[in-house]
Order: C-alpha cells, then sequence, then structure tokens
C-alpha cells in the first residue's frame, strides 16, 4: 500500500499485541489522542517518595482503569466510510460477512444503526451479488454489497458477471488486508492480495483502491456515479482493512464528501437520429428490436409513442419490459422477416436478430448460418455499450454491419427520434401506415389464440405442462399487484406468451449473461424491493438454478422478504440434457442415460430432491411434490395467502422438460 | 430393373415394419430415446421443439425427416433409433387425443 503516513501511536495492530504482551493498564494509558499527545511535554523523570500515596494514586495504580474513550484512540476511518454510503441513499447491503471487513461491518451496525443501508445476511456472495441485480431491476437503484477480497470475491465473480452482462450496477466492495508486514499472520494473508479489483476487472466498469479517507470519499461517489451511468454496469472498490481499522487523523483538510450528481446518459448524434428518422419514416414495414430499450418506467411509455407513430411492430428480446405484450404492436421474433428497415434498440445481439444458426453438425460440426432478412433491409442500432466494451470477455457477439449505427443510450435518445420521425413522414405516408397498423392489430389477435390453443396441449398431463404451470399460477394472482421475479424459468416463454406484461415491474427479464444460479437470489432481491413497493412478487422458480445457492432461501425468510416461488422441476439440467442427448446424435451413438431419463451428468433424480422440505427447513411455508394438475390450483390458492401474510412460500411442482 | 425391384421390396418391408407400431411401446420408445426432451412427454412441443401431436405427420414423412433432419432437430440414424421403435413412436403420437378448444378452458380465457 502506498501510504506512507505513520498513522495513530495506538492502532488496530498495536491494540491487538498490546493485549497480548502489555495488558489493559497499558493500553489505557495509551488513550488520548496522538495530535493532544504531540502538544504536550515530555514528563519529567519520576522521583521515588517515601510517602504515603494519595487516594488518587492509589485508584490509579490499584482499580480498573475506566476507559475515557475506546481502545483505539479515536474515531474508527469506517464510521466515515458509513458517512460517505449514506449520502446515496442505498437502501440494503446484502453480504455474507468477512473478517477483512469487519471494520465497516462494525460501524454499519453500530455507528450507522443499521439503516440506510440494512445489512442482509446471505449465505454466498454470489447470492448477495444476485440479490442486487434482482433489486435493481425493479427499483432502478444499486444496492451494495461486501465480500472478502479473494475467496469472497471469487465466489461473486459469476453474479458480477450476470450483472455486467446485463447492464446493471451492483457496488462491490472487497475487503483486502493489504500490508503484509502488519495483517494478522495465517488466514488473513491466504485472504488479501495485491490487486483483487483484477479478478473482476474484465467484468466490472471501473475499480479503485483508495488508500486513504479522503481517498475513499471520492473513490465510492465516483463508483456509484460510473455504474449508474448509461451503460450501467458494476463497479469494485478494495477497501483496505487498515483504513477501515485506523482512526480518523486531520491531514489539514477536513475529510469531504463529494456530492453526488447523475450524468445525463448519452444520446445518439442529432446526424444520425435524422438519418434514421427518414429510415423509417419512408419504410414500407419497419420493425423495431428492442432487448434493454426501456431502463425505466417511462422507456415503455417512448417506445409506444414510436411505435405507433410509425404503426411499427415491436419484437421485445426480454431483457427488460419494453414493450407491453398486450399491444397490438408487440410482435415475435419472426417479424424481422418481412422488415426493409429494422431499428435495434440496446441489442446484446443483433447478429443473431437478423441471422439464423442451426447446431445441426453442419460444416464439420460447427453448425451452419442463414439469414433471416430479405436482401437490401437497413439496419439501425442505437447501443451505450458501444460506449463501453473490454477485450477479453466479449459478450457483444459477431460482427454485424449496421448501416445507421449510433453510440447511444436508447431510452435518452428516444424523444429526439420520435420528434425526427413525426416531422420526416411525408402526408402521402399517412394512409399506408394506418393499413399497417390494422394489419398487426389482425396478425396479434391470431398470435395470441394460438398460443392459447398450444397452451391446451398436454393441459392434463402429468407431469404438468409449463403452460398449464404458467396460467394456474396467473389465475391465483391475477387480482393482486403482480410482478414476476424469475427470468424465463425456461418455461417454452409461457410467461411472455400467457402473462399480460405490460408494466415495467411487471417481469425483470433475463439474467444477461445466462449463469446459472442466478434466478433464486435474483428474485429474492427482486422481492425485497417489490415488498417496499407493496407488490406480490412471483417466481417461477427453476430446480438446477436454486441448488446452486440455495441459503438464499434462508436469507428471504430471515428478512422477511415474501415471495411465491412456484418450482419448474423437471429434475435435470435440461439444456444440457439436450446438449448431449444432440452430440450422441450427431455421432450415431445412443446416450448413455445410466439409471436415469436422459444423459449420465445431466439429470437431478435417483434421488430426487424434495425442495419443499429444503425450502421448509430455512423458514418458508411449502408443499410438494405436485405431479397432478388438478391439485395446483387449490395449493396456489393456499400459498398465496401465506405470501400475502409476509411469509415466502414453495410449491414443488414436478413439470414437463420445458 | 432389378434396383427397382429392390428398391420396391425395401421400402415394403420398411412400410411393413414402420406400419407395425404399437401406442404402448411407442409410450416407452418415446422416452427411451429422448423424444421427449425437446418436445414433452406428450408431444406438445414447446420452445425447444414443435408440436408432434395430436395429428402427427405420415409415418413415412416422419421417418425421412428424422433420419436426415437439417433443420434444428438432430439426426436419429437407424444405429439410436430402429424402425420398428419410431414406427412404434408414431403410434403412440397417434394415439394421443386431440386438445380442447382453449376457449372451453376457463384459465385460458381469463
Amino acid at each position: 500500500m502506498a501510504r506512507k503516513d505513520p498513522g495513530p501511536q495506538v492502532d488496530r495492530r498495536k491494540f491487538l499485541s498490546g493485549v497480548a504482551a502489555a495488558g489493559a493498564a497499558t493500553a489505557a494509558a495509551a488513550m488520548s489522542t496522538p495530535v493532544a499527545r504531540a502538544a504536550e511535554p515530555a514528563p519529567a523523570p519520576r522521583v521515588p517518595s517515601a510517602l504515603r500515596p494519595t487516594l488518587q494514586v492509589a485508584a490509579a495504580e490499584t482499580e480498573t482503569p475506566r476507559e475515557t474513550t475506546n481502545r483505539i484512540g479515536g474515531r474508527p476511518g469506517s464510521d466515515f466510510m458509513v458517512d460517505v454510503i449514506k449520502t446515496l441513499g442505498i437502501k440494503y447491503l446484502p453480504a455474507n460477512c468477512a473478517s477483512s471487513y469487519r471494520g465497516i461491518h462494525e460501524s454499519l451496525i453500530n455507528y450507522g444503526g443499521n439503516k440506510m443501508p440494512e445489512f442482509l445476511t446471505c449465505m454466498h456472495e454470489e447470492s448477495a451479488v444476485g440479490m442486487a441485480h434482482g433489486y435493481f431491476k425493479i427499483a432502478g437503484k444499486p444496492l451494495m454489497t461486501l465480500c472478502h477480497g479473494t475467496v469472497g470475491l471469487q465466489h461473486a465473480t459469476m453474479a458480477i458477471y450476470n450483472a455486467w452482462c446485463d447492464r446493471v450496477p451492483v457496488i462491490v466492495v472487497g475487503g483486502n488486508d493489504m500490508d503484509a508486514a502488519t495483517r494478522p499472520p495465517g488466514v488473513p494473508t491466504f485472504h488479501a492480495a495485491q490487486d483483487i479489483n483484477a479478478l473482476v476487472r474484465d467484468f466490472t466498469k471501473w475499480d479503485d483502491t483508495p488508500v486513504s479517507l479522503a481517498h475513499f470519499a471520492q473513490s465510492f461517489v465516483r463508483a456509484y456515479k460510473i455504474a449508474m451511468t448509461p451503460p450501467c454496469g458494476p463497479v469494485m472498490i478494495s477497501l483496505d482493512a487498515g483504513l477501515q481499522q485506523e482512526v480518523i487523523r486531520n491531514h489539514g483538510d477536513k475529510l469531504a464528501i463529494p456530492r453526488y450528481v447523475p450524468t445525463a446518459a448519452p444520446q445518439g448524434d442529432s446526424g444520425a437520429v435524422k438519418e434514421a428518422a427518414r429510415l423509417l419514416a419512408e419504410a414500407q414495414n419497419p420493425v423495431i428490436v428492442a432487448d434493454r430499450a426501456a431502463r425505466t418506467p417511462n422507456g415503455i411509455k417512448l417506445l409506444v409513442q414510436l411505435a405507433e407513430t410509425l404503426q411499427a411492430r415491436v419484437i421485445d428480446q426480454g431483457s427488460r419490459v419494453n414493450f407491453p405484450k398486450t399491444h397490438y404492436l408487440s410482435a415475435p421474433p419472426t417479424a424481422v422477416s418481412g422488415a426493409d428497415v429494422i431499428l435495434g434498440l440496446e441489442l446484446s445481439d443483433f447478429w443473431a436478430t437478423v441471422n439464423s444458426y442451426t447446431d445441426n453438425g453442419e460444416n464439420g460440426g460447427i453448425g451452419a448460418n442463414g439469414t433471416r432478412i430479405k436482401p437490401g433491409t437497413k439496419l439501425i442500432s442505437i447501443s451505450s455499450v458501444e460506449l463501453n466494451t473490454k477485450s477479453n470477455y466479449q459478450d457483444f457477439q459477431r460482427f454485424q454491419v449496421i448501416d445507421v449505427p449510433m453510440a447511444g443510450d436508447a431510452e435518452a435518445t428516444l424523444p429526439a427520434l420520435i420528434e425526427a420521425v413525426k416531422a420526416a413522414i411525408p402526408g402521402s405516408k399517412k394512409a399506408a401506415i394506418e393499413q399497417r397498423g390494422q394489419a398487426a392489430k389482425k396478425a396479434h389477435a391470431e398470435a395470441e389464440a394460438r398460443a392459447k390453443q398450444a397452451a391446451a396441449l398436454a393441459w392434463d398431463a402429468s407431469p404438468i405442462s409449463t403452460a398449464r404451470l404458467c396460467a394456474e399460477t396467473y389465475a391465483a394472482v391475477k387480482d393482486l399487484d403482480w410482478s414476476i421475479v424469475s427470468q424465463s424459468g425456461n418455461v417454452s416463454d409461457w410467461l411472455n406468451r400467457l402473462w399480460p406484461l405490460s408494466e415495467h415491474h411487471h417481469w425483470i427479464g433475463r439474467s444477461g449473461g445466462y449463469g446459472v444460479g442466478y434466478g433464486a437470489p435474483a428474485s429474492v432481491g427482486a422481492a425485497l424491493a417489490n415488498r417496499d413497493a407493496g407488490r406480490f412478487s412471483v417466481n417461477i422458480q427453476a430446480d438446477g438454478d436454486l441448488m446452486y445457492a440455495p441459503g438464499v432461501l434462508w436469507t428471504a425468510a430471515k428478512h422477511k422478504i415474501p415471495q411465491l416461488a412456484v418450482m419448474h422441476n423437471n429434475r435435470g439440467y435440461h439444456q444440457e440434457v439436450m446438449h448431449v442427448q444432440r452430440l450422441s446424435n450427431f455421432r450415431n451413438r445412443p446416450a448413455n442415460y445410466g439409471a436415469d431419463m436422459g444423459p449420465v451428468g445431466t439429470r437431478i433424480e435417483n434421488p430426487d430432491i424434495e425442495y419443499h422440505k429444503l425450502a421448509e427447513s430455512m423458514g418458508w411455508w411449502a408443499r410438494g411434490p405436485i405431479k397432478d394438475p388438478a391439485q395446483l390450483g387449490s395449493a396456489l390458492k393456499e400459498a398465496v395467502k401465506i405470501v400475502q401474510a409476509g411469509q415466502p412460500a414453495l410449491l414443488n411442482v414436478w413439470t414437463q422438460p420445458r | 430393373m432389378k434396383r427397382t425391384l429392390l428398391l420396391v421390396a425395401v421400402l415394403s418391408a420398411s412400410q411393413a415394419a414402420l406400419a407395425a407400431g404399437s401406442a404402448d411401446k411407442g409410450k416407452t420408445a418415446f422416452a427411451k430415446h429422448g423424444c421427449w426432451q425437446c418436445h414433452g412427454f406428450a408431444g406438445q412441443g414447446g420452445v425447444a421443439g414443435p408440436k408432434l401431436a395430436p395429428d402427427p405427420m405420415p409415418l413415412e414423412a416422419m421417418s425421412a425427416f428424422v433420419r436426415n433432419t437439417r433443420g434444428g432437430m438432430p439426426p436419429y440414424q437407424k444405429a439410436i433409433l430402429s424402425d420398428a421403435d419410431l414406427a412404434d413412436i408414431h403410434a403412440y403420437l397417434q394415439s394421443l387425443p386431440k386438445a380442447r378448444d382453449y376457449k372451453s378452458i376457463p384459465l385460458l380465457n381469463p
């Protein structure tokens, strides 16, 4: 660590050694502040006395010393860190406790009163970050987490990567005892590193290692600001254990906390906006595709306004609720095939939006590519991710040539684009645009009927069909202010096809990095935000996902975060079931199922996991396994009442694979 | 001429084998060969594979597709799925009842 200041004469390290070597009297004698001590004259040598000691002297030498301040000789630096954190209005701090951040932990719960933020006890760092991820998707505000800078951060990395890919801000603070010469020997050395941030640098927006309290104040506010500026993303701060525990010293300048002022989101270039508007206004069949376009509820309103102005169909790829599924301009992914102009808004994969990939062993096993669109279709992109790319983890996918690419935030650019489109639509096009809308209404109604008829297939099957699972669950909560706090849940998109998703909070969207294990913690984080908003949270919980870190169930019960979890228990890592089957077929070999229903290594059966018992053991109300669809409705009704009373509830439902 | 006769004989034998399907055996084969993984236990389909039942495609067409697919579905050659098993699977799919009209299901008309 670069900090050269000698620090206080009594610091935490002297405190530790003092306890062992010098005893309480020594420590008590060192209570005065360093500044005060420096001003005192050197004491004169003591002269032996034959007189009886005074009462005061006798008491001082024989009684237990009374502490006038504290053992560290002042106010700990971590108290000031809490002051900094409190200026940003961070409501919760999900974390798994660790000694490398014990200084700030103590300050948070004692000095800070365990409010703003409130410490939420987590059983895994991946759960803590996943909770912060899910919370932001509903609340639109970031949470911070604390972790051991090495072992804890390694646990947290997958969830940080999901947040990175999903453009979600999370402030990760890793405790790190940096001074190798003075840190306690043994475990703290295994749990320290020169540069803990290096572990996540490839998938965080920014990181820093503050070396003073003033530096911490600037780093933390800067981290918050960077995380929240689109494209949003996780940030990392390495927090020295010594800095947390040492006393606040006056270096001449009063410690100051910078005021947080949000940075305005970047907008697309005005010339490019005008050109995009011209293309859209003159198109015969413009199609809009949105993935993370609606960062806020206002983003949905803007997208509806643009779509209605053009009577353009909108494909919502679903990393957020971008567009109401109930709107007649809502369209399936296949709608790109008839487009002559496609506007992509915050797409993570424009290539796959307009191309297809078939994984069937072609071309020596690498698969085959094809196009989904007509030749000559013009492509427009507005994406803030162009402003923030990294080399190692290239989540921006294959290269797609775009006719009008804009580096900017889609939601921030939409107002200008809407006005430009309105100005660019020629009067002669208005009838054709109206007709386009009529055709879209017809197509939407037909698609809805087809979806419902498809849902009727296997309606009475056991295990229960995923369509019925979703329909039964909707029936149980439709009169409540509901919010789906799971990702797709791998239920054949029935949530999107059957539920009237229209509000920003109706669904938290996908995970970003598709790291399994995101679902359960994200659902708890999102449910926490919904609890504060008075909403009812529904989680279609995948079985394999839950088992990555099921301790998050306990966190939900502990902190009274209600949700209705309906298990999609297909008893397997089903994506991998299909992958290994596929490869076996390519190679013309029967897949080895062992004693299970699918390829060895992919199934979660023999024995079956009793998720209801698992949840019950951690404070949830739970029932199952439910295999008969006729029993699902009544179980759901009972569970909903429990959740409304404030307790999380889980139904273990055996389901069809997808 | 000999080749034509041979082809006819092979097709006849194949169709005979295909025609001898058993729905009961087919249900077992449907699970054993992993068809359910993408199409569901009742052939209802989903995001990973289209609906197979009710009203499956004709057996000959299904056989041709399964053996030579170039789409999203991986091929099943005879080494891993016999003609007899395929015919049984087809019989199973044929035996599955038609879905109810969604308009008759209250939950699909909230």
